[in-house]
């Protein structure tokens, strides 16, 4: 156990000391809350915008905010198109770090000696996942919250956030995002030798998943709680898969043969 | 300390060591000599438990290969052949995550003291990225015995660094020799591997000669004393060959060339018999067959004795 918490130590030190990262972490949360909360901002101080958009909600979002005022329901619609991003952060934080971490690794050839220390294998994929994954959930909790605690101070209607939906979604789905952007980068890592290429691959690999929710802005589908769980289950065989793949790419004899 | 027995590794199909047997002493420095893609760095690749070899096996620090890998990479310690520092971290953080993985108890205690021993504790926090590649060597080195091994590999620890970096990591390792550790060394410079090694295995997939630099040299060439005569005669070269102890004799140009074992104990009685059978020996040189002659002739194989060798 100390030794995955020495990997997590030393990913962090080193990687955010990475400014392409630190903007990463850093930056996208603050644009997941900002956003919509801008986006409230507006539509609270012009009753113009918000009878715009009131008009563009489709038939069957209305059905979600059924005792809901008018206003309270447009609040609603707005706040759950920002799903999307607080989707990807918790994918493309992870992804990030864990391409730095494992190209840099790779690129610096730090690799070996580090397979030369009695560490298992298990302990360094757990130690760069954690690495990856605990800054993905923490910086979209930390962006839900300060979404939250922005739209009650603006007085937006709590429902509008606080919902099995959004919960479910930050909560849970987050968490098993993070897992599925950490193992699909560990993947890519280990074939590409350039951390932006194998970054950008991996959010294609995950694109899928958002694919879901991107329908969900575009209206195509609606998203309640249950589809939200139904996604969560999906994710989570996909996770096993996935990793899966990554612990056996993680094997020693591996890492110091196989990888490009 | 090391039994390696039909040590064999393959890659897709290609044999890249073959069926390696060797025994290794305790407190031996020992030299793997090979050009590049001999198998040296895959030998110590197996040794070290990091990879694992298609078939044969060995004991390494008392643990044999795949029985417990954990405990033997506890035992051994390796120079791997890039540095692999962590380039936006000091010099001390990088010893102390190793320590950390390693379960050293005094983790300062022991960076400092290694950072001592090899000089770096003067830029302990300065990004390693900032290190010249001697220092860089240095920190390398240095976190390969933080754990202090009973087994240290070393995988061509002066190559590309320049000319005085590469000394005194030589004379470093030199100074390790007499503290009683096992050392095995992978080198593709002879010099190098005739001044560190007790003993020198030339390695080229598989092993073609082992033994000490000195009697590699005389068992495969012997040793050559060359005459250099103000006359040479033609009788003098059976005034030399009487003796029992010369193996051989030539004469070419104003040179006698002898082959002999001992030049030390024998090349005095060759002068005076050669000064009583009239000869003006104006001096008297030694053909040094260097190790890169001893490695081609084994590489080759080709039976012949290449003309070559520097008067020392
Ligand atoms: N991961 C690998 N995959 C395929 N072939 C390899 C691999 N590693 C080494 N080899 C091959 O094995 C042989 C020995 O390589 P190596 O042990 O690195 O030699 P040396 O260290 O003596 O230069 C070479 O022919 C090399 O190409
Ligand atoms: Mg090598």
């Amino acid at each position: 156990m100390n030794r995955v918490y020495q990997i997590v130590r030393k990913e962090w030190a080193e990687v955010f000391k990475n400014r392409l990262v630190l903007f990463t972490v850093a930056f996208l949360p603050l644009i997941a809350a900002a956003l919509p909360l801008g986006i409230l901002y507006l539509g609270r101080s012009s009753a113009d915008f918000a009878a715009d958009v009131g008009k563009d909600i489709p038939q069957g979002f209305s059905v979600l905010c059924n005792n809901l005022t008018g206003e309270e329901c447009v609040q609603y619609f707005v706040i759950s198109q920002f799903i999307l991003l607080f989707m990807i952060l918790p994918l493309a934080i992870p992804i990030t770090i864990a391409s730095y971490s494992i190209i840099g690794e790779k690129t610096r050839r730090t690799l070996e000696p580090l397979l030369a220390t009695p560490i298992t294998t298990a302990e360094l994929l757990i130690g760069k996942g954690a690495a990856a994954v605990i800054p993905g959930v923490i910086a979209t909790w930390l962006a839900y919250l300060v979404l939250v605690i922005g739209a009650a101070w603006m007085g937006v209607g709590m429902d509008s956030l606080l919902n099995p939906f959004w919960s479910i979604a930050v909560f849970v789905v987050g968490p098993l995002l993070a897992l599925t952007g950490v193992s699909v980068a560990v993947i890519i890592s280990s074939r590409a030798t350039d951390p932006r290429t194998a970054e950008q691959t991996s959010m294609l690999v995950t694109l899928p998943i958002l694919l879901v929710f991107f329908a969900q802005v575009a209206g195509l589908i609606l998203i309640d709680a249950q589809i939200v769980i139904l996604i969560a289950l999906v994710l989570m065989a996909v996770d096993v898969a996935l990793l899966t793949v990554a612990v056996q790419l993680f094997q020693r004899e591996n890492i110091l043969t196989r990888w490009k | 300390m090391i039994r390696i027995e039909g040590l064999t590794k393959q890659f897709n199909g290609i044999t890249a060591v073959e069926n390696l047997e060797l025994e290794i002493r305790p407190g031996e420095v020992f030299g793997f000599l090979g050009p590049n893609g001999a198998g040296k760095t895959t030998t110590l690749r197996m040794l070290s438990a990091l990879i694992n070899p298609t078939s044969g096996t060995a004991w390494v620090a008392g643990y044999r290969l795949g029985e417990d890998d954990q405990a033997l990479r506890r035992n051994v310690g390796i120079l791997t052949e890039a540095p692999g520092l962590y380039d936006r971290l000091s010099a001390e953080r990088n010893l102390s995550f190793f320590a950390h993985l390693y379960g050293i108890d005094d983790v300062d205690g022991r960076v400092e003291r290694y950072l001592k021993l090899l000089g770096l504790w003067e830029r302990r926090s300065e990004p390693v990225g900032t290190f010249s590649r001697g220092m860089r060597q240095k920190l390398a080195i240095a976190r390969a015995m933080l754990h202090e091994p009973s087994v240290l590999f070393l995988d061509e620890p002066t190559t590309g660094l320049d000319p005085e970096a590469a000394r005194l990591i030589r004379e470093f390792i030199e100074g390790l020799s007499g503290e009683g550790r096992t050392i095995i060394l992978n080198t593709h410079n002879l010099d190098e591997a005739d001044r560190l090694c007790d003993r020198i295995g030339v390695l080229n997939t598989r092993l073609l000669a082992l033994d000490t630099p000195t009697a590699l040299r005389r068992e495969v060439f012997g040793r050559k004393v060359v005459f250099h005569l103000a006359n040479l005669r033609p009788q003098f070269e059976a005034t030399v060959a009487k003796f029992p102890f010369v193996e051989a004799v030539e004469s070419k140009d104003a040179k006698l060339l002898v082959t002999l074992d001992d030049p030390e104990a024998h090349n005095p009685t060759l002068v005076s018999a050669l000064v009583n059978a009239g000869a003006q020996v104006r001096f008297v040189g030694e053909i040094r067959r260097s190790l890169e002659d001893v490695y081609l002739h084994l590489v080759s194989n080709g039976g012949t004795e290449p003309e070559r060798g520097n008067e020392t």
